[in-house]
């Protein structure tokens, strides 16, 4: 018992130094770069036969932070045009920026692109394919009306991680039953073919 | 009724005399083991002779014309359990023997069935029993208390289980395993309390914080695990339970063993591991519920009246899978998950457990030794060491695929000193000192901005409990507490957040370091608590008891609600944590009447619980982030006010036949606001009715019935959200509670003769008998899918 008690002392004692010991050494933590936030989505589009590219991008750099997201829109579509669009996200809180696009591509079975247009503005066709032969949506074709006038409306661009591909109309770039969980949206507005 | 050991100290003096046969003498004294005091009248049986002989006024006794040879003496006092010694008497001896007089219950020797008694005396307090820890084996606590009226719990799905008591849960819950303060990272909803109930003997709930010897900061109460007592006999004995589960195909197994000495050592293990896979609701299942959970612990010591020591450990590691359509990107896909009746993922039965899971791990380790002096009490030291290691997964892209999003360790070390004192009569003092070193590590590998900083955390502390026997009839306590907390951060804040937060004005000298978009700061903060807590106990005849306790306590803030910033995926929310706040302060006034006779046992206790400076999260408006728009909840504080009823109804119809009512209700108000508090458990009514025949192998049945109310007062926190896919506004419904609902349950069990010596129980328990789809208001999970249906549990019990 006695030894037993001894035993208890010498615990607590050391215990102590311990603790004192590591507070000596409380240095600051390294940060954290947040790896695969995705801060950067630009999609460009190439009319087809020449003219001026038309650049939307949405660049938030605090991330979940209180800081809105900066969306620009570089131009008007031209009508009756057909865009090439390619997309890329990037996450610039790492330095060099991490590419993240790559991974969306490596891992296209659980991803798809879908780009919803208000108002008439043309019709998205996805141009690529995953494993199983449904839309991943980074290449794209924008087919924009033929109008006489000025049109505005809205795009708005979402990345879904784990989607349900097979529901109706989601291979057809339909959100409405996609499911799954939205890694970034912005709706750019407004947009103007002309 | 009390029972008390008589432990015995045998001095002997021996004087030297011829060999003289039949002519020996034998004398000595009865004492009080704690002040000295003779005993009168105790009664001195001489078993070999047959003969009887009582203490005189000074406690003197005395046997004479004894010849020499082996006596067996028996010593006994009113209510005192009787105590056997034996001498070998070879010349005329003299002996003092000391009585336990008046003994904690604690102590108290048993062999099956252990008495139990409570931790306070004034304090609303309710004692669950091994029968029924046992019969619900593959249940978690905060299932298991809710057998405790006023006692709900506050989920994240089925396996994560918070206790909620009297409408308060998490930071505001002190939980001692085996006298350790459970250190287990229990500040958000979805972390549950890393215990197994399973190496528990009793589970006291107290609400209120009446236990001051344990904690200042129990706003909400303390409950107590305690494990079996040690029988100081010669004994083996163990018990192994099994069981299945129909509603998610889950089994359990758990086992111990228990080896005691008559020479006072003993040691006892538990190991205990239960599986589970997708869990049902009535009408589909709940992809990624399944869980693991493998536990043990091992005990060992040596124990008498007045010393011992014990080292303990227990471990325990669960995975446990979290609803896969809880996890979600935006406010838009919550709207999608509330607006649709059936989870958004619906996939068949699997025992897979993917991402979004948590991995969490906890390791105790105890010392202890206590000794007993004369005339004094009994002194008790303590040391105990805590490892929380919690990894959360998330579903995640690329490299990162199989890298968990949270990695927090969180280790602690603790030493008490602990006194009672019990030679003063009719008074009982309890006094003593803790101290406590906690370092919480945030795995910067994560690559996810950190949920809880890195910090280190000293608590000091120190108690002193009065309690008195005033009368008979009347029971008085009082204590204090002081405690002092000092809490050390490094904390990363963005640039823009912490500008936001208004932190550039009022904490500017806190930063240490710049890092890129990053500022480095160490918030320090010192908190100092001072408690009390005092009631009185009136017995006014053998019927009618009342209990009245008044406490005062506080609580510091937890790292949760000082440093959270950051988005919170279930929810779909950001949450913000403030550097500002200070801690919450409680006055809490309990009222309870109990009934006792032979054909009712009621229980009613009644509360006022004014907290000032409650902290809570509360909508703020909403933040654009390039994943869309989420609401942004803070922690803010008012004054609360919370007041309820819980009732306790037993009626003994006949032998066999006997009911049980229990129904709770809470009024919880935000008072700087004039709403409803959030999350407040509805009104609850649960009847059951009882048939037991012995003669038909101790079989017992029940038949339960619940009915949970709408919550009808709850704050209306709704707001609208833009919905990019149909270009409009939608209503994000967040606060409507779910609807009313009613639930069967049915058990039965037998215990059978097997074997030599061993009992096997069956029981048979089929919950939600009717398979009813309902929601529960305090589930986390209510927006995605309904609770679980139909569960049929079959448990086979081995005692050996």
């Amino acid at each position: 018992m006695k030894s037993f008690l001894k035993l208890l002392t010498l615990l607590l004692i050391t215990n102590l130094i311990v603790s004192c010991s590591n507070d000596d050494d409380n240095t600051p933590p390294p940060p954290v770069n947040e790896e695969e936030v995705i801060t950067t989505m630009t999609i460009t589009f190439m009319p087809q036969g020449g003219g001026t590219d038309v650049v939307l991008k949405t660049q938030d750099l605090d991330g979940d932070g209180p800081n809105p997201p900066v969306v620009t829109i570089s131009g008007p579509f031209a009508s009756n045009t057909t865009y090439t669009g390619s997309v890329e996200f990037l996450n610039e809180l790492e330095d060099p920026a991490e590419d993240i696009t790559e991974e969306v591509q490596a891992e296209g079975l659980e991803h798809q692109v879908f780009f919803t247009v208000t108002n008439s503005l043309g019709t998205v066709t996805y141009n690529d394919m995953d494993a199983d032969g449904n839309p991943i949506g980074l290449d794209i074709t924008f087919q924009t009306i033929d109008t006489g006038s000025a049109v505005d409306g809205d795009i708005t661009v979402t990345l879904r991680h784990e989607p349900n591909k097979d529901a109706a109309g989601v291979s057809d770039g339909d959100i409405t039953n996609a499911g799954g969980e939205t890694d970034i949206e912005e709706t750019f507005t407004p947009v103007t073919v002309e | 009724m009390k029972h008390c050991i008589a432990t015995i100290a045998v001095f002997i003096i021996g004087f030297s005399a011829i060999g003289q046969t039949c002519k020996l003498n034998l004398s000595g004294k009865v004492q009080d083991f704690h002040n000295g005091e003779p005993i009168v009248n105790a009664t001195i049986y001489n078993k070999t002779t047959d003969s009887y002989t009582t203490s005189d006024l000074e406690g003197n006794f005395n046997i004479n014309d004894l010849c020499k040879g082996v006596y067996q003496l028996s010593i006994s006092h009113i209510s005192c359990e009787t105590k056997v010694v034996e001498i070998d008497l070879q010349d005329d001896s003299y002996k003092v023997v000391y009585l336990e007089h008046h003994v904690e219950e604690l102590e108290t020797v048993n062999v099956e069935g252990a008495s139990v008694s409570k931790e306070t005396d004034t304090g609303q307090e309710t004692i669950i029993r091994k029968d029924y820890i046992d019969n619900n084996s593959s249940a978690s606590l905060g299932d298991v208390i809710k057998q405790v009226s006023g006692v709900s719990s506050i989920n994240t799905g089925n396996e994560i289980v918070k206790p909620v008591i009297n409408g308060l849960h998490s930071s505001r819950i002190v939980i001692l395993n085996n006298g350790v303060r459970l250190e287990n990272q229990e500040w958000g909803i979805e972390h549950a309390p890393n215990i197994d109930i399973n190496s528990a003997n009793s589970i006291s709930v107290i609400k209120g914080s009446s236990a001051l010897a344990y904690s200042s900061d129990a706003i909400g109460g303390t409950i107590i695990l305690e494990p079996k007592n040690i029988a100081i006999i010669d004994t083996l004995f163990g018990k192994t339970i099994m069981g299945y589960q129909s509603n998610g195909r889950g089994f359990n197994v758990n086992s111990s063993l228990a080896k005691n000495f008559d020479s006072g050592w003993y040691l006892n293990g538990n190991l205990g591991y239960k599986q589970n896979g997708d869990l049902k609701a009535p009408d589909y299942y709940l992809n990624n519920t399944g869980a693991k959970n493998l536990s043990g612990s091992f005990q060992s010591g040596y124990k008498s009246f007045e010393k011992g020591f014990e080292v303990y450990l227990s471990y325990i590691d669960s995975e446990l899978g979290i609803l896969s359509s809880s996890h979600i990107g935006n406010t838009a896909d919550l709207v999608n998950a509330i607006n649709s009746d059936e989870p958004l993922i619906n996939e068949p039965f699997s025992y897979t457990i993917n991402a979004p899971k948590q991995d969490v791990s906890h390791l105790l380790a105890k010392a202890k030794g206590y000794m007993r002096f004369k005339s004094f009490g009994k002194v008790t030291f303590q040391y105990d060491y805590q490892n929380n290691h919690r990894y959360e997964f998330d579903k995640r892209v690329g490299n990162d695929r199989d890298k968990a999003a949270v990695d927090l360790r969180l280790q602690t070390h603790s030493i008490k000193g602990d006194a009672k004192v019990d030679k003063l009569g009719r008074y009982l003092i309890n006094f003593g000192v803790s101290g406590r070193f906690q370092d919480n590590f945030a795995n910067p590998d994560t690559g996810v901005k950190r949920l809880i900083p890195d910090y280190t955390k000293y608590d000091l502390g120190a108690y002193f409990i009065l309690k008195a026997n005033i009368s008979e009839r009347l029971i008085g306590d009082f204590g204090v507490r002081y405690d002092l907390n000092h809490i050390d951060a490094y904390k990363y804040y963005y640039k823009s957040r912490w500008e936001e937060r208004g932190y550039d004005d009022d904490f500017s000298d806190i930063i240490i370091d710049e890092v890129g978009i990053q500022y480095l700061t160490n918030p320090v903060f010192t908190f100092n608590n001072f408690a009390i807590s005092t009631g009185l106990l009136f017995d006014i005849n053998e019927n009618h008891e009342i209990k009245f306790n008044y406490s005062l306590s506080s609580r510091p803030p937890n790292p949760s609600e000082l440093f959270s910033d950051g988005l919170h995926h279930s929810a779909a929310r950001i949450e913000l944590g403030d550097l500002r706040l200070g801690k919450e302060t409680s006055n809490r006034f309990g009222l309870s009447y109990l009934f006792n006779s032979n054909k009712f046992n009621i229980t009613l206790d009644s509360y006022f619980n004014r907290v000032n400076d409650f902290i809570f999260l509360k909508p703020i408006g909403t933040e654009e982030t390039n994943r869309g728009a989420f609401p942004v909840w803070e922690y803010t504080k008012t004054d609360a006010n919370l007041i309820g009823l819980d009732a306790n109804i037993d009626y003994y119809l006949n032998k066999a036949i006997s009911f049980n009512v229990k129904t709770s209700y809470i009024h919880g108000q935000n008072l700087d606001e004039d709403l409803p508090l959030i999350d407040m458990p509805s009104f609850r009514l649960d009847t059951a009715v009882f048939y037991s025949k012995k003669e038909w192998n101790t079989f017992n049945a029940s038949l339960n019935y619940v009915f949970v109310a709408e919550q009808n007062r709850y704050p209306d926190y709704n707001f609208e959200t833009y919905i990019p896919t149909t270009d409009s506004y939608e209503l994000v419904d967040i606060s409507t509670p779910p609807p009313a609902y009613n639930l069967f349950n049915f058990q039965a069990d037998m215990t059978f003769d097997v074997f030599k010596k061993s009992k096997l129980n069956v029981l048979a328990r089929v919950d939600n008998i009717f398979n009813t789809s309902y929601r529960e208001y305090l589930n986390r999970l209510r927006y995605f899918a309904d609770d679980t249906g139909r569960n049929i549990t079959i448990q086979l019990q081995l005692n050996y």
